[in-house]
């Protein structure tokens, strides 16, 4: 169990509360004992002194008791947040671990659900746990020890009964927690439509589905209240049957003691204490029923919550974390790439070189493989077969910080971070200060901010407060500012007008660092200025040279060059 | 309150009737001690009377079956009862992200909404609806243990009531204590779950600017926070019940100790005392119970709150009229002018004729207000001012749906949903035929690669999916309005991500779709745009050229720039 692994540091702590919990257990449980005492010696006597004397015996183990829960709360409740923090924390450490292609298994919805609401349920149901689950079967047993003090065969009775009780207390539990289960997968999918509704909001109404989409969720929402009605059957039953238990034993001790009173070996007192401890079971156990129910529901959390942990990290393979001076900075030997689920290559057999501080454009038609071949580049996924180089060395070999570093990816899709201009620059180069943000902004052509607020200007969440064009230009400026070695642009320019563009192109080929730059676009004129060419065609390198060369030779890149330039004809 | 009262009312019949097994669950329950005490009376002397000890046992076995089966039942019947209403609450909630402004949208998180939808409506369900019932039956219970008590004794009765008061004025204390704690614990883990969304959501940026102990210092800097206030939270409301406890074990010693004194005098017999001391123990649950569910209650009410605030939301304006002109795609722009931010003016006083059958192009450095323009004429914000109309009649007069019927429209965003391919294209003509799904699917070229696809038209698109490129998706995208085929089209950087190859090709299959229709076109690419009627030339939300290509170029205004900087190079 990797959950539990993070609860070692709070075993001392979560013993407290257990501990505490018994002592006042204890108190609680001398009490029918001590009524007995009043009736068969107070009351038989006719002393009131010895009332008197009882009296303040159950009044100091009220207050005793009380000083135990006091300190047994206070534990319980800090080892439940503590320890469902650090699972919150350490999941999220594990999920951010994960390798791109695991991360594409799951379900990102899911995940979130996971280290939102199971962690809740987690932390809910570890305090009611460590508050009560102890303290249940300690009055339980206790009870039952308490009982065989009073009358051997009495007790047998106990014994009988709680044995009944924990059967069904455990069969309910078994039974229930897969049902649980099914309950929670299905409150994903509720989860997931939300969330898919949220995003798409605009589509749907462009396209009038709202009706449709209410009705699936209708639908979804409908099987989730189906099976939580499924699981209620069984719970339901729990309460009643323990009761029902319980005051059948409470008839069996009864009769048992009528005989004993009768020839003479139980005392009237005795069979009033015998009952009291009957009763004090069944109120525990009517407690533990509704505990257990919110600690299966736990625990079914806390079996996601280990699923999470349990799935295989990224490896850190590699040791090298300096880039060596080479003049070949990138080498792609007999590469080729396939999808987990696919059964196709994305990438067949890529051969090519790329010097260092070169501009190497990346062209090819859309699902030819120019984003595969990146995240092969930034090693976000391993080749299938051959060999990656960076600077001599295999990409493998390379700490995966190290990669990162020294390649500043500015990804197809814009995204910002809710903060300030400031804290997503830091994003790129967390040693910015103020003159080299207000550069790479410069640079990056985004001095719209200084519209706002500056480098304070809000960003919320997924950058919603920009234009398209707005945001991929402060990518670009976030990607500029760390000064990698080498510069990826996927497609970043897509969303920009042609004088934008063009302006950043010049730019990007004078930067004063002179990255190696690699620039993936759909357009020719955002790469013709490229000293090499890539031209990929379904996952095939069908050309690599220059403009001017491609151009003379290259019968596809002469296709898309007329299909580019036939705007022109219209002039 | 009345709000909450308008969910309930659907289930008035089986509340009602898990109210009365409530009343008879407490009067058996409490029926139990005095028969047992009967018992103890008999039990006093030796020689037993076992005939009348049958007869009590016999009862006491009636009394518990009434209480068994009238549990089993009631609990049936809240099962059902809260989690259909936590289902009506959750419907509504999700109908009302189909009503709200789009402002409302953009101006809460994704997360925040998903929360409230999710785990509010089971908190509030857990706490309120379940509540509700323990304080009736504990109520219930208070009321029955004074009637069964004044029954067998008066003076104890009255210790009883005069002490157990001190357990509400303890709960009350502690509750009033906690509620702030409550309040800012929700609002701390709020924002822990709108932090877990957006990194993992964007997880692999995080990755490439190597980034993970960043965020995961300062999720530990929230989480830090937010396990303070919630140690708190949680340590407070739990001593509630311990207080109570503490109360309820006093009043447990004070009637063990009166009543052992009167029994000597004979006033009660010892059966009626262990009566009572039964009754005091069960007596004291019913507060301890109260005071636990005041504490849940609480929170209920913050959750609730937050679900009713977003169903409660104005919805946006919608006429009811639908627009029963024939659409030919006349639409006209007067004196339009519209904010996000009520104090910075965004789109300034456009007027714009667009006839049937033209094709606009709408030009413009980025962040000038296209796309802007784009969603006033969805009719996905409400004007400040000036009015849109369609065939003459004003959008504010016709229901949304009615209008956007008229319309197709591809964003630069391609939005799919996780369902199968065929289900997407689906979207946009629900009786499309198969073939005729293939067919546009070869117009747009993305019938090769569908069929290539492990499902082929079945695949199901995953949230995250790396195995469909970008330009895949608008592709899809694309073919979905195809097979619309609206009256209107408006593409939104539709093809950004697409190669101009396919672009040409797809083009062609538009031209066809477009002819004949009024098309609105936000493109960055001049070649789309060369042969439109009418090219809008916009900066700062203005227009501030208009007319044909060549005589645009003529002018040698903004638009001339523009263009020259395509093929400068």
């Amino acid at each position: 169990m990797k959950t539990l692994k993070f609860f070692k540091k709070y075993t001392l702590q979560s013993l407290i509360a257990p501990l505490f919990k018994m002592l006042e257990a204890t108190f609680e449980l001398l009490v029918p004992l001590v009524i007995a005492q009043i009736v068969d010696i107070g009351i038989t006597n006719q002393d009131n002194n010895f009332i008197y004397s009882r009296a303040a015996l159950l009044f100091l183990f009220a207050i005793l008791g009380f000083g135990c829960t006091f300190i047994a709360q206070y534990f319980s409740a800090k080892v439940a947040v503590n320890y469902s923090g650090d699972l919150r924390e350490h999941s999220f450490k594990h999920i951010q671990s994960l390798s791109f292609e695991q991360f594409d298994k799951k379900s990102p919805s899911t995940l979130i659900a996971n280290l939102t609401n199971d962690i809740t349920q987690i932390q809910n149901g570890l305090n009611l746990a460590l508050r009560l689950l102890l303290r249940s079967p300690i009055i339980v047993f206790g009870a039952f020890i308490m009982a065989t003090t009073i009358d051997k065969e009495v007790s047998l009775t106990f014994l009988i009964t709680i044995i009944t009780l924990l059967i069904i207390v455990f069969s309910v539990m078994l039974f229930s927690i897969p049902l649980y289960q099914k309950v929670q997968n299905k409150l994903d999918n509720v989860l997931n439509l939300t969330r898919e509704n949220l995003t798409g909001v605009r589509v749907i109404r462009a396209f009038n589905q709202q009706k449709k989409e209410k009705e699936t969720f209708k639908n979804t929402n409908g099987q989730l209240t189906a099976s939580q009605l499924f699981v209620g059957k069984v719970t339901a039953l729990f309460n009643p049957f323990t009761y029902l238990i319980i005051n059948i034993g409470i008839i069996l001790v009864i009769k048992q003691g009528a005989i004993k009173i009768n020839i003479g070996t139980l005392s009237s007192g005795q069979v009033l204490a015998l009952y009291n401890y009957m009763s004090q079971i069944l109120i525990e156990l009517i407690k533990m029923a509704n505990l257990t129910i919110q600690i299966t529901k736990a625990l079914a959390s806390l079996k996601r919550i280990e699923n999470i942990l349990t799935f295989e990290t990224k490896k850190e393979t590699g040791t090298i974390n300096e880039l060596t001076d080479s003049e070949t900075i990138i080498s792609f030997n007999d590469v080729s790439f396939r999808f987990f689920d696919s059964n196709q290559n994305s990438l067949s057999n890529l051969n090519f070189n790329i010097k260092k501080g070169n501009k190497v454009g990346i062209i090819g038609p859309t699902g030819s493989g120019k984003s595969t071949l990146i995240n092969l580049l930034c090693n976000f996924y391993q080749p299938t077969e051959g060999v990656i180089k960076l600077a001599g060395s295999n990409i493998q070999n390379y700490l995966s910080k190290a990669i990162n570093k020294y390649i500043s990816l500015v990804p197809q899709k814009a995204v910002l971070f809710k903060g300030d201009i400031r804290s997503n620059l830091l994003w790129g180069n967390d040693k910015a200060n103020k003159k080299d943000m207000q550069e790479a902004l410069h640079l990056a052509n985004c001095d719209f901010i200084y519209q706002k607020d500056g480098l304070d200007t809000i960003v919320l969440q997924n950058g919603t407060n920009f234009s398209g064009g707005q945001k991929q230009r402060l990518t670009i400026a976030r990607a500029l500012i760390s000064k990698s070695e080498i510069l990826i642009l996927d497609d970043s320019f897509s969303a920009l007008d042609y004088a934008t563009e063009k302006k950043l192109r010049q730019t990007i080929n004078s930067l004063e660092y002179n990255p190696t730059v690699i620039i993936i676009s759909q357009r020719i004129s955002s790469i013709s200025h490229c000293d090499q060419i890539l031209l990929l065609d379904d996952g095939k390198l069908v050309g690599n040279d220059s403009h001017q060369n491609l151009l003379k030779n290259n019968l596809l890149y002469q296709e898309i060059y007329k299909s580019q330039i036939k705007e022109s004809a219209y002039e | 309150m009345n709000r909450i009262f308008k969910y309930i009312k659907k289930y008035w019949f089986l509340l009602l009737i898990s109210l009365i097994f409530s009343v008879f669950i407490v009067l058996s329950t409490l029926y139990v001690p005095v028969i047992v005490g009967r018992c103890i009376d008999i039990l006093i002397y030796q020689a037993v009377d076992f005939l009348k000890l049958k007869s009590l046992l016999i009862s006491l076995t009636i009394t518990i079956s009434i209480t068994v089966i009238s549990q089993w039942l009631q609990n049936l019947i809240n099962n059902h009862t809260s989690y259909n209403i936590c289902r009506d609450i959750r419907n509504d909630a999700f109908d009302k992200i189909h009503h709200l402004p789009l402002s409302y949208l953009d101006n809460h998180t994704i997360g925040e909404i998903t929360n409230s939808i999710i785990n509010d409506v089971d908190t509030f369900n857990d706490g309120l609806l379940m509540g509700f019932n323990t304080l009736f039956t504990n109520l219930l219970t208070i009321l029955g243990t004074i009637v069964y008590m004044l029954n067998i004794n008066v003076s104890i009765t009255l210790v009883v009531c005069v002490l157990t008061p001190l357990s509400l004025l303890v709960s009350r204390y502690i509750s009033s204590k906690t509620h702030t704690l409550f309040v800012q614990q929700s609002s701390l883990r709020s924002d822990i779950n709108s932090y877990i969304d957006e990194m993992v959501s964007n997880q692999k940026v995080v990755y490439s600017f190597n980034q993970q102990e960043n965020t995961q210092n300062n999720l530990a800097k929230i989480n830090s926070s937010f396990k303070n206030t919630a140690i708190k939270a949680t340590f407070f409301s739990s001593l509630t019940n311990p207080a109570t406890r503490v109360v309820n074990a006093i009043v447990y010693g004070a009637i063990a100790t009166f009543g052992g004194l009167i029994v000597i005098k004979n006033i009660i017999t010892v059966g009626a005392l262990s009566s009572f001391l039964s009754y005091a123990s069960q007596y004291t649950k019913p507060f301890n119970e109260i005071s636990g569910v005041i504490v849940e209650l609480q929170n209920a009410i913050v959750c609730g709150n937050r679900v009713f605030d977003l169903i409660e939301q104005e919805n946006e304006y919608d006429a009811t009229t639908i627009l029963n002109k024939k659409v030919e795609g006349n639409i006209s722009l007067d004196k339009v002018n519209f904010s996000y931010t009520k104090t910075k003016p965004f789109i300034e006083n456009i007027s714009l004729d667009i006839n049937k059958g033209e094709k606009v192009a709408l030009v413009g450095p980025t962040g000038c207000g296209k796309t802007t323009l784009i969603n006033l004429i969805m009719n996905f914000y409400p004007l400040d001012s000036g009015s849109i109309k369609i065939e003459g009649v004003d959008y504010n007069t016709i229901s949304k749906d009615s209008l956007r019927e008229n319309f197709g429209m591809v964003l630069q965003d391609s939005w799919l949903k996780n369902v199968s391919i065929k289900e997407n294209l689906l979207m946009a003509k629900e009786d499309a035929s198969d073939e005729k799904i293939v067919s546009v699917c070869k117009k747009c070229h993305i019938h090769n690669f569908i069929q290539r696809l492990s499902n082929g038209y079945d695949t199901i698109i995953r949230e995250n999916d790396s195995t469909i490129s970008t330009g895949q998706k608008q592709l899809l995208c694309i073919a979905r309005i195809m097979l619309k085929d609206p009256k209107i089209l408006i593409l939104d950087e539709a093809t950004s991500n697409i190669d101009t190859r396919t672009e040409i090709k797809v083009q062609q299959a538009f031209d066809d779709l477009m002819q004949d229709k009024t098309s609105l076109i936000v493109a960055h690419r001049l070649s789309t745009i060369l042969n439109a009627d009418t090219i809008l030339v916009m900066k700062d939300g203005k227009i501030i050229e208009q007319g044909k290509h060549q005589q645009l170029l003529a002018d040698k205004g903004f638009y001339y720039t523009l263009y020259n900087s395509q093929f400068e190079n």
